[in-house]
């Protein structure tokens, strides 16, 4: 017999890995929707966000959610500088819109390869954690420690901001018509350059916030980058490809998913995403709430 | 005899009906015209006569014998060939190697690789290409391309030829050789079924026109009675 | 004699490829033992580069799936490399990855570009994840070991895949199967409208690419002599052959050799000493190649003798 904790337990562990995975597939969509790049290179971003919140909390005894104030805003701009470089480069030498796509996706490929064997680099191979908030807090009778609890408030709060401005806000709904139409916003005097770069720095921007949260919570190595990649593609996908609120929901049902799957064998959950995603790919790529 | 029929051919496309109830017919050697505003689903219905899209509703039946559901390379070598609005043609590959694929690959009949070259050097000579052949399809200016996509198509030795808008782009004169090579075509005993915003050319080549207008079929005849009639008037004034 | 010129434009000519492969052949009678398994994982890279290329150069189908295929091959061979003698072992790893592309193909080559990339991608994690688990839960061993072969042997198994990838390669490039194959990456649409059946031939395509793929995890398999998922089905081994290929450049037949046969080595001398540092050094190149060497290195050097040649004739 299942207890009602045993569902507490495992539902809200789902949310709190479905706030994490919703935050780095809304960067991602926003990379590949908008900035037409699929960054394979978006979990560096996350491990670097990760270890850097590691080094400044270690070294420095610098809080998670203050590393989290000051990643996110980094990694935005050295985003927007990659992209406004490297990427609006290669669109602009590339002879159509699939092959850019291609050499887009290598492109971020070597990223990863730099990325990740300079954090090796820096922090060698082991495995790393602290512990930060670890007091337990009882609700319902389950028993989470507070630094998860934390950082799914934050995760939730932040995807909800985020969600607003890009929906709601003057600036996000510019920045939306320009991607979805960029032949005319530039006719109409937008920097389209300036636009676009601004996107893929805003994805960098989740994967800023979605590393020190992860920090906070889970161990981590170097080599963690590819597994959140692999899960914000296929959250991306499972939400519909080019639909933000397809990501937030698409994170959230994986994240329950991935908590119930763990509950019965912590080494199926990601057997259990591949399979999902695969069938997804079969049966339905345009995904939930995507436009085809 | 009836080379191509059309019978209620219609596409969906979510809610939308890109092509709706079409009704048509062709006869052997016959010269067609498509026309109609953009937009009214021309392209379209080529598309699912040579089966790059499936149809949602309708049949269509090629010398008596269905042909919805196939692939397109299956219905290509039965003897319907294509050309493309945007010229689809395999850029990186030389003009000669274009006509050659064609050749290799569009019938039903096995073809050793000298007769094929023998056949796509012909071809070429046919739409006067012949001077180009070792060039890049990417370099060639927009009248050969179109030459080029015309050589492929008659390279799988079609019974029915449909060209979408093999003349759009084409400057006065290039329409009038476009135009000729059309009537050599003919004059070899093929069908041709073609979507032309060009009007001089599709009043002058055509037997007969069929105008679409919004996915529907809106008026059919020949060249005197389109050129006449108040609804095709009426549609592209208002357009 | 120019040297540079023969190399790249004519490496293939058959005096030059019958000494190479006597050479090859009888290498192991006079240098290290050291430096014949050098030249085995060299050769190992190649073939996998090479396979990869006969499908995914013309196709533009950039297929993560190599990893997949050739751990087929290596868990092939270590479960019935016990009671099976190495040749079958080999063809029955070969064959295996073949129906396994066959199937994929089959699934899947309706999915274009990203699609198709993130799938193959899929492919092989789902494997590596399952196949870990499944010996974690249900085996109870995590790794497993193989029947070891002598190095020499292995270096000769290896030497034969390559030339019989090769010459598939070759045979492929200058059929008409391969004329349809560029016609398909060109533009698929008008591929399929001169006749061709896309689906057909891309998916034997990909099938005969994975069972040079298979093979060569077979033979691997018997010189690391222990194996498990996390090594059979690396995502290393996808990245590395797309790497090397667009280093090398797609265009020739001899540019995947190239880049794979210069990557390997470097990678082989720079693991022991600075494993970070090889990696970060492979980003780099890559990165470098894809902004400013489109046709790889192969395609840089055809383009400078042009030029050359060029200025010689306006010399002269």
């Amino acid at each position: 017999m299942i207890v009602f904790t045993t569902i507490l337990d495992v539902v809200i562990g789902g949310l709190i890995m479905g706030g994490i995975y919703a935050l780095i597939a809304v960067g991602l969509s926003l990379q590949y929707g908008v900035g037409r790049v699929l960054n394979v290179s978006h979990g560096e971003f996350i491990m670097i966000g990760a270890f850097a919140t590691w080094s400044l909390y270690t070294l420095l005894g610098v809080s998670p959610l203050v590393s989290l104030i000051i990643c996110g805003p980094v990694l935005f701009v050295i985003g927007f500088l990659i992209h406004r470089t490297l990427f609006q480069y290669l669109r602009g030498q590339s002879e159509s819109i699939g092959a850019f796509a291609d050499s887009s996706l290598l492109a971020s490929f070597g990223l990863l390869f730099i990325i990740q064997n300079v954090a090796l680099l820096i922090w060698k191979a082991d495995i790393r954690g602290y512990s930060y908030l670890n007091s337990s807090v009882s609700i319902l009778g389950a028993i989470f420690a507070a630094n998860r609890l934390v950082a799914l408030l934050f995760a939730v709060v932040i995807s909800l901001v985020f969600y607003f401005f890009l929906t709601r806000t003057r600036l996000g709904k510019g920045i939306r018509a320009a991607a979805e139409d960029p032949v005319t916003a530039q006719v109409m005097g937008v920097n389209i350059h300036r636009v676009l770069a601004i996107c893929f720095g805003l994805g960098a921007l989740m994967a800023g916030f979605a590393g020190p949260l992860i920090s906070m919570i889970y161990e981590i190595q170097p080599t963690m980058g590819l597994e959140y990649t692999v899960i914000a593609i296929i959250v991306v996908v499972l939400g519909g490809l080019g639909s933000i609120t397809g990501s937030l929901i698409g994170g959230f049902i994986l994240g329950l998913i991935g908590s119930i799957v763990t509950y019965f064998d912590p080494g199926l959950s990601l057997v259990a995403y591949y399979i999902i995603f695969i069938l997804l790919l079969l049966i339905r790529p345009t995904g939930i709430l995507g436009k085809g | 005899m009836r080379i191509l029929e059309g019978k209620n051919v219609t596409k969906h496309f979510g809610g939308l009906a890109a092509v709706h109830q079409v009704d048509f017919d062709i006869h052997q050697g016959e010269v067609v015209g498509l026309i109609g505003p953009n937009g009214a689903g021309k392209t379209t219905l080529f598309n699912l006569i040579s089966g790059s899209l499936p149809t949602t509703g309708g049949e269509i039946k090629y010398k008596g014998k269905k042909i919805t559901g196939l692939k397109p390379h299956q219905i290509c070598r039965k003897g319907v060939a294509r050309t493309f609005q945007s010229a689809k043609l395999f850029a990186g590959m030389t003009v000669f190697e274009n006509a050659l694929a064609a050749s290799l690959f569009g019938t039903k009949r096995a073809i050793s690789v000298p007769d094929a070259e023998r056949e796509a050097i012909e071809l070429l000579d046919f739409v006067e290409l012949s001077t180009v052949g070792t060039m890049l399809a990417k370099d060639l200016p927009i009248a050969n391309r179109k030459r080029l996509e015309v050589a492929r198509a008659l390279a799988t030795k079609p019974d029915l030829l449909m060209f979408d808008e093999v003349m759009a782009g084409l400057n006065p004169a290039e329409v009038a050789q476009a135009m000729e090579l059309i009537t050599k075509i003919r004059n070899k005993g093929m069908t041709i079924f073609m979507i032309e915003h060009v009007m001089k050319a599709i009043m002058s080549v055509c037997d007969r026109i069929v105008v679409l207008h919004h996915g529907s079929k809106i008026a059919e005849g020949t060249p005197e009675e389109i050129a006449t009639s108040r609804t095709v008037i009426e549609v592209y004034l208002g357009e | 004699m120019d040297l540079v010129g023969v190399i790249f434009k004519r490496p293939f000519s058959l005096g030059y490829l019958f000494l190479a492969l006597i050479l090859f052949a009888t290498i192991p009678l006079y240098v290290q033992p050291y430096f014949v398994i050098l030249l085995t994982t060299v050769f190992m890279y190649i073939i996998i580069t090479v396979s990869w290329t006969i499908f995914s150069g013309p196709t533009r189908y950039i297929s993560l799936a190599s990893a997949a295929f050739f751990g087929v091959g290596v868990y092939t061979s270590a479960l019935i490399g016990k009671t099976f003698p190495l040749p079958v072992v080999i063809l029955a790893g070969s064959l295996i990855s073949f129906i396994l592309a066959l199937f994929i193909g089959l699934l899947t080559l309706r999915l274009r570009g990203m699609y198709f990339i993130i799938f193959t991608f899929s492919i092989s994690e789902l494997m590596r994840n399952f196949l870990l688990w499944w010996e974690t839960t249900m085996t109870g061993t995590v790794g497993r070991w193989v029947v070891m072969v002598e190095h020499v042997t292995v270096y000769y198994v290896i030497l034969v895949i390559l030339v019989l990838a090769l010459l598939t390669a070759y045979l492929i490039r200058r059929s008409r199967f391969g004329l349809a194959l560029k016609s398909i990456g060109e533009q698929e649409e008008a591929a399929t409208h001169i006749g061709i059946n896309a689906t057909v031939v891309k998916t034997i395509t990909f099938a005969i690419s994975a069972f040079f793929m298979g093979a060569t995890g077979a033979i691997m398999a018997t010189k690391w002599k222990y194996i498990d998922p996390r090594i059979a089905f690396d995502p290393l081994l996808s990245f590395m052959p797309v790497l090397m290929a667009i280093f090398g450049g797609t265009g020739q037949l001899f540019g995947p050799v190239f880049g794979a046969a210069v990557l390997a080595y470097l990678e082989e001398i720079l693991t022991t000493k600075f494993p970070y540092y090889y990696m970060l050094l492979f980003g780099s190149i890559l990165i470098v190649v894809i902004l400013f060497l489109p046709h790889g290195m192969v395609g840089l050097v055809q383009k400078w003798r042009k030029g050359g040649s060029k200025r010689q004739n306006a010399n002269s």
